[in-house]
């Protein structure tokens, strides 16, 4: 196998877009194509992620669509599915291309346009990527798997529920602070800005002011917090967002001729699961741990190398969940760490400094692409103050389904 | 036919394992287990993915079961909204056999608690649909 590095990023501002699936992937493969110091003609084939695409426009077979926007229309265009992994799985593909040697240059990322789809509708389009034929009869959503998990996290290692509650709310505020230093980030806000929002509102339009002593009341408080499984509230959720990412992957030869910068990709792992039921233990997914496992072998690293992680935090416990799968801290000690400020930028392992799905948002086919732009980017050093202070290794991780595909990446600087 | 009776929203309707939905509306809840090599199935499946043969029994899931987690769910998928709140839970049975589905509406929720003994039921649905679910043992 040869080396290959990514050479060019790119991804829209996350948020509610009026651009379509394909326009939004060109917009994100434009910015990485130039990025490379290539042109269109230079990219060999396309591995593209998307899930929901004939929901949300009546689009399928929308890969060939994809190139032919971005002025290359004959070459290879193949769309990789991998539930909310998508972006993840279809990059994990281009890199074994590459360094197969069967291509020099490709092309890899996805787009998702969620929002348009309505929240029931979308509730039932991501519930489609658990079992359809035993879960979704009996109106399973992606919220109530993670609210199981909650409950059987708190259960397993005894940590009473309103404590794991305040602590996953410290999940969300990391996040919502990270997400207000990253200008392509769906929600720039802190939870604090959230809270003096709704009180200026209620201000101005005369309206009783709320009287939050401080975040964990605001989270308590299901007027402006609803429980949407229970114990889930709406800020443990990461919102439906709308959004492209890309890369350009290149031969280590060829990429050392692009730019003085290569991103080295170090490592890959991706493992299935079955159904929910089949796992034997959900709070440690084996598939999670096999594929980080595999990307830690070829990368040659332990999970204490790692300087940042993009991680999968669908809900404020899955970040949780995965940090322990990920090795970064023993099973049962994650929601502590947390509390502690360890997953903090500056931490002992920054987690989801870019704000995550939670603050960043979640368009699924393109979630995993755009964990690797943040990781090239914190690696070239190019995240203002939202920078790993000299981090040399990153790393990314996708959940899709219920753990049923999960894939990681590990990156490092080539220089 | 089968199914299309399995719960609110189904979009399978011919499955191998359509005894399944056959059992559900005679009232049991059924696993499949494999003749030669013994595996025990649930969900259901009428191939053995440890032998490769296919030939199974059917056999009703025992009465001994314990909540293993829940949620309660306020907000429904398109075609569950005027459904919601409603708990779905993961129980475990005897000779472990783990199942996901629906906690009855019959158990208090102030009842509802990690590890309590459950069983299966079926839930007669509107328009004849049959879903199994966790009642308290
Ligand atoms: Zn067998």
């Amino acid at each position: 196998m040869r080396e290959v590095a990514v050479v060019g990023v790119g991804m829209t501002r996350f948020g509610v877009s009026e651009n379509t699936n394909v326009e939004m992937f060109s917009e994100a493969a434009m910015e990485a194509i130039n990025e490379s110091n290539l042109e269109p003609k230079d990219i060999e084939a396309l591995f593209f992620g998307n899930v929901f695409g004939s929901h949300e426009e009546g689009q399928a077979n929308m890969a060939p669509f994809a190139v032919a926007d971005i002025g290359v229309p004959n070459i290879p265009a193949t769309r990789f599915e991998g539930a909310c992994a998508s972006g993840s799985v279809a990059v994990r593909d281009a890199f074994i291309w590459v360094a197969s040697g069967y291509y020099d240059i490709v092309l890899a990322g996805g787009t998702e346009r969620v929002l348009a789809m309505d929240t029931p509708a979308a509730t039932r389009a991501f519930a489609m990527c658990s079992n359809s034929y035993y879960e979704g009869p009996a109106g399973i959503t992606f919220p109530g798997v993670f609210a199981m998990l909650a409950h059987l996290y708190s259960h397993k290692y005894a940590i009473p529920l309103p404590k794991l509650k305040e602590q996953m709310a410290m999940v969300a505020i990391k996040n919502h602070h990270n997400g207000k230093l990253n200008p392509k980030a769906h929600f720039q806000a802190t939870i604090r800005d959230l809270m003096e929002a709704r009180i200026a509102r209620a201000t101005q339009r005369g309206q009783p002011v709320p009287t939050w002593a401080d975040e964990m009341e605001f989270f308590r408080d299901i007027k402006v917090n609803p429980m949407i499984a229970d114990p889930l509230q709406l800020y443990d959720c990461c919102p439906f967002t709308d959004g492209a990412a890309a890369l350009v992957l290149a031969s280590i030869d060829k990429a050392r001729a692009l730019t003085d910068k290569p991103v080295l990709v170090a490592g890959v792992g991706q493992c299935s699961a079955g159904s929910l039921a089949d796992q034997k233990d959900y709070t440690q997914m084996k598939s999670r741990i096999l594929s980080a496992k595999q990307a830690y072998t070829q990368a040659g690293i332990e999970p204490p190398d790692v300087d940042l992680c993009e991680l999968h935090d669908c809900f404020t416990i899955a970040e949780i969940v995965a940090m322990e799968c990920l090795g970064f801290f023993e099973f049962g000690q994650g929601s502590r760490a947390v509390a502690r400020g360890e997953t903090e930028i500056g931490g002992k392992i920054a987690i989801n400094p870019s704000g995550g799905l939670k603050a960043v948002g979640h368009p699924i086919g393109a979630t995993g692409a755009r964990q690797i732009y943040e990781v090239v980017k914190q690696l070239r050093g190019e995240c203002g103050e939202r920078q790993v202070a000299g981090a040399t290794i990153g790393m990314t991780d996708t959940l899709g389904g219920d753990a049923g595909t999960i894939c990681n990446i590990i990156l490092r600087r080539g220089w | 036919m089968g199914f299309d009776k399995f719960g609110g929203v189904s979009f399978t309707s011919e499955a191998k394992v359509a005894d399944f939905v056959s059992y559900l509306e005679q009232g049991k809840v059924m696993a499949s287990s494999c003749k030669k090599c013994r595996r025990v199935y649930f969900p259901p499946r009428v191939d053995c993915s440890n032998c490769l043969t296919s030939d199974v029994k059917w056999f009703e899931i025992g009465s001994k079961g314990k909540l293993l987690t829940y949620t309660r769910v306020n907000y429904g998928p398109a075609g569950f909204e005027d459904d919601a709140p409603y708990v779905l839970a993961v129980a475990d049975f005897e000779g472990g056999v783990r199942v996901f589905g629906r906690l009855s509406r019959e158990i208090n929720e102030n009842d509802i608690k990690v590890g309590m003994a459950l069983k299966p039921i079926v839930a007669n649905l509107p328009d004849e649909k049959v879903l199994y679910e966790f009642a308290a043992a």
